[in-house]
């Protein structure tokens, strides 16, 4: 039997957070009430001109330094023409021959080895309006509030070989996007669209297969889970003698299945043309270098800087390195606090849940790197236990007060003052013969229950240690 | 998708501009033409195509491509907002609204 290969390219449009449109001072906002975001040139009004945004040009650069593109130093726009309602001018502008970043790359790693994904190019463009279906009054509803959102879309090279690997480089991809702070990067929002190019052939074919493109991927996951159909699909229609059409295929998440996108099916011809309303553009390799200067430590840099500088584990460090915040805090935290290892387990543990817990980032959370570091020394000096200094953590992320003060207000302090300790061991002692006889004669785990008695007259303030220590300590000496 | 976007070429010097091509391009553009106009579109076309394949003969070597008629670049505009339409006005032009939309007829997808 035949053995086949997946062969994935990745489309990835991502939406620019400027504060306005690309072509026009339109505010570029998610959620507004339909058509308010609107203006003479985005609704493409006849006599009205576009403008590029300075600010579009320098995000796009941005992301294509850090996808390690090279940038062009001659960039236009061009017209990509066609008819649909989301569009009102009839035509996209777009770029063609001449994009702002093209030839990069992006690492993953597959099966514990770095795999390098090609970028063919990175692209500028408005998106389109949004259509509302509406079946009550069997129409279409039109919203131009995201007509003119700037558009960065990042075309892979078909290098992926599994749906793993597909969701293993959006991942990454996502990761280093969120870095450069130029994007939500939110799906639900729309802000990170993903199609997904899909092929077969037979192993070791040099020849691509014929390519069906999947739309409508809403999260990674469907991403998977819509390459993983496809494949199998192709795979049954290719054993079964037929042969694949190239078409467009939107993802049904409901079903769980691909459906064709009839529509759609006259041949693409956009008649591609330069735009000529925007002049072209041109790029000093000096504002690129500045630019490059500019971007901000990425993903994997900071990844191995945490393994190397603070001895941390890959692990420990990948987890610390997905929300830039949680870096961040980290390395505060590691400039008055020398144990890295117990920063980072306290991040990636009881912060993380804590935040997971309550939906909020960690900005948000009312935790400064410097009450961490006091809840943490609290620990080690044994003023207060470890359980009680999680419980404590839940305390200050709620009302944003000051370790020590939380201490006192809760009289959580373990009593640590021997005199009263051995105080309180010697009235036990005296009031259990009959454990302590249990005790000497070898019953050890009798010794529990005397400390346990212990922490209860302390309210449970009392260093569970601390009192085995001078229980074991009056036991043998009397 | 870009990739397999197809620019119309016109390499060919003999190539006839067919009547087939002009329904072909009206059709894209959304014209309605009778088949007396496809016909003379065709041989308008087609001279249009033979005036400009003059330039063929131009030694044109020493020419920066033009890709665009004014001698400019680097025009922006900063990102500052500026005031859209209201509702009201956006949807004056609008043959038929609902709901602070155009209502426009239903799009299959």
């Amino acid at each position: 039997m035949t053995t086949f290969e997946t062969v994935i390219g990745l489309e990835v449009h991502l939406q620019l957070k400027t504060k306005t449109k690309i072509f026009c001072g339109c505010l570029n906002e998610f959620g507004s009430a339909p058509n308010t975001n609107v203006c003479p040139v985005c609704l493409g009004l006849p006599g009205t001109l576009p403008v590029l945004n300075r600010r579009v040009l320098e995000y796009g650069m941005k992301v294509g330094l850090a996808l390690n593109c090279s940038i062009n130093s001659f960039v236009k726009f061009d017209r990509k023409n066609y008819f649909y309602p989301d569009l009102p001018k009839g035509y996209q502008i777009s770029q063609f021959d001449f994009p702002i970043a093209k030839l990069g790359f992006l690492d993953i790693l597959v099966d514990g080895k770095e795999k390098r994904i090609g970028i063919t190019r990175a692209h500028l463009e408005e998106d389109a309006g949004k259509l509302i279906h509406d079946t009550v009054n069997a129409c279409t509803l039109v919203d131009y509030n995201r007509t003119g959102t700037p558009l960065i879309e990042i075309v892979s090279e078909p290098d992926l070989r599994s749906s793993q690997e597909a969701y293993d480089y959006l991942t990454g991809l996502k990761l280093i996007l969120s870095y450069l702070n130029v994007s939500d990067c939110d799906m639900e929002k729309g802000s990170l669209r993903c199609d997904a190019n899909v092929s077969i052939r037979p192993l070791g074919q040099i020849k691509l297969g014929t390519k069906a493109e999947l739309k409508n991927l809403n999260s990674f996951s469907a991403v998977k889970r819509a390459i993983d159909f496809e494949v199998a699909r192709q795979t049954t229609v290719i054993l079964s003698g037929g042969s694949i059409v190239q078409e467009t295929l939107l993802w049904d998440e409901a079903k769980g299945r691909t459906v064709s996108m009839r529509s759609k099916e006259q041949a693409h011809d956009y008649r591609y043309f330069p735009e000529p309303d925007l002049v072209p553009f041109i790029i000093k390799s000096d504002v690129i270098e500045n630019m490059r200067q500019s971007l901000p430590e990425l993903p994997q840099a900071k990844l191995s800087r945490f393994v190397s500088a603070y001895k941390l584990s890959t692990y420990d460090a990948g987890i610390l390195i997905q929300d830039q915040s949680l870096a961040d805090f980290f390395e505060t935290c590691a400039k008055s606090y020398p144990d890295t290892k117990k920063i980072a387990n306290w991040i990636n543990g009881p912060i993380l849940k804590e935040m997971n817990e309550r939906k909020l980032g960690l900005t948000q959370l009312h935790l400064s790197p410097l009450n961490l570091v006091k809840l943490i020394t609290r620990v080690e000096d044994g003023t207060i236990s470890n359980i009680a200094a999680k419980d404590l953590l839940s305390d200050i992320v709620l009302t944003a007060k000051d370790a020590d003060v939380l201490i006192a207000e809760k009289g959580i302090a373990q009593v640590s003052d021997d005199a009263a300790l051995e105080k309180i061991v010697d009235e036990l002692l005296a009031q259990n013969q009959k454990t302590v006889q249990e005790i000497l004669s070898g019953k050890t785990t009798a010794l529990g229950f005397l400390v346990g008695q212990a922490m209860k007259k302390t309210q449970g303030k009392a260093n569970p240690k601390k009192l085995n220590d001078i229980f074991t300590r009056r036991l043998h000496h009397a | 998708m870009t990739s397999d976007a197809n620019i119309i070429s016109f390499k060919k010097r003999d190539e006839m501009i067919t009547r087939e091509t002009v329904n072909y391009i009206s059709g894209l553009a959304k014209l309605h033409i009778n088949e007396v106009q496809a016909q003379k579109f065709a041989g308008d076309l087609e001279a249009i195509l033979h005036y400009v394949e003059k330039l063929n003969s131009l030694d044109v070597s020493q020419v920066k491509p033009t890709s665009h008629v004014l001698d400019m670049e680097n025009v922006f505009r900063d990102d500052t907002v500026k005031p859209s339409l209201s509702q009201e006005q956006a949807l004056a032009f609008s043959v038929e609204k609902l709901n602070g939309a155009y209502k426009v007829p239903k799009v299959i997808e």
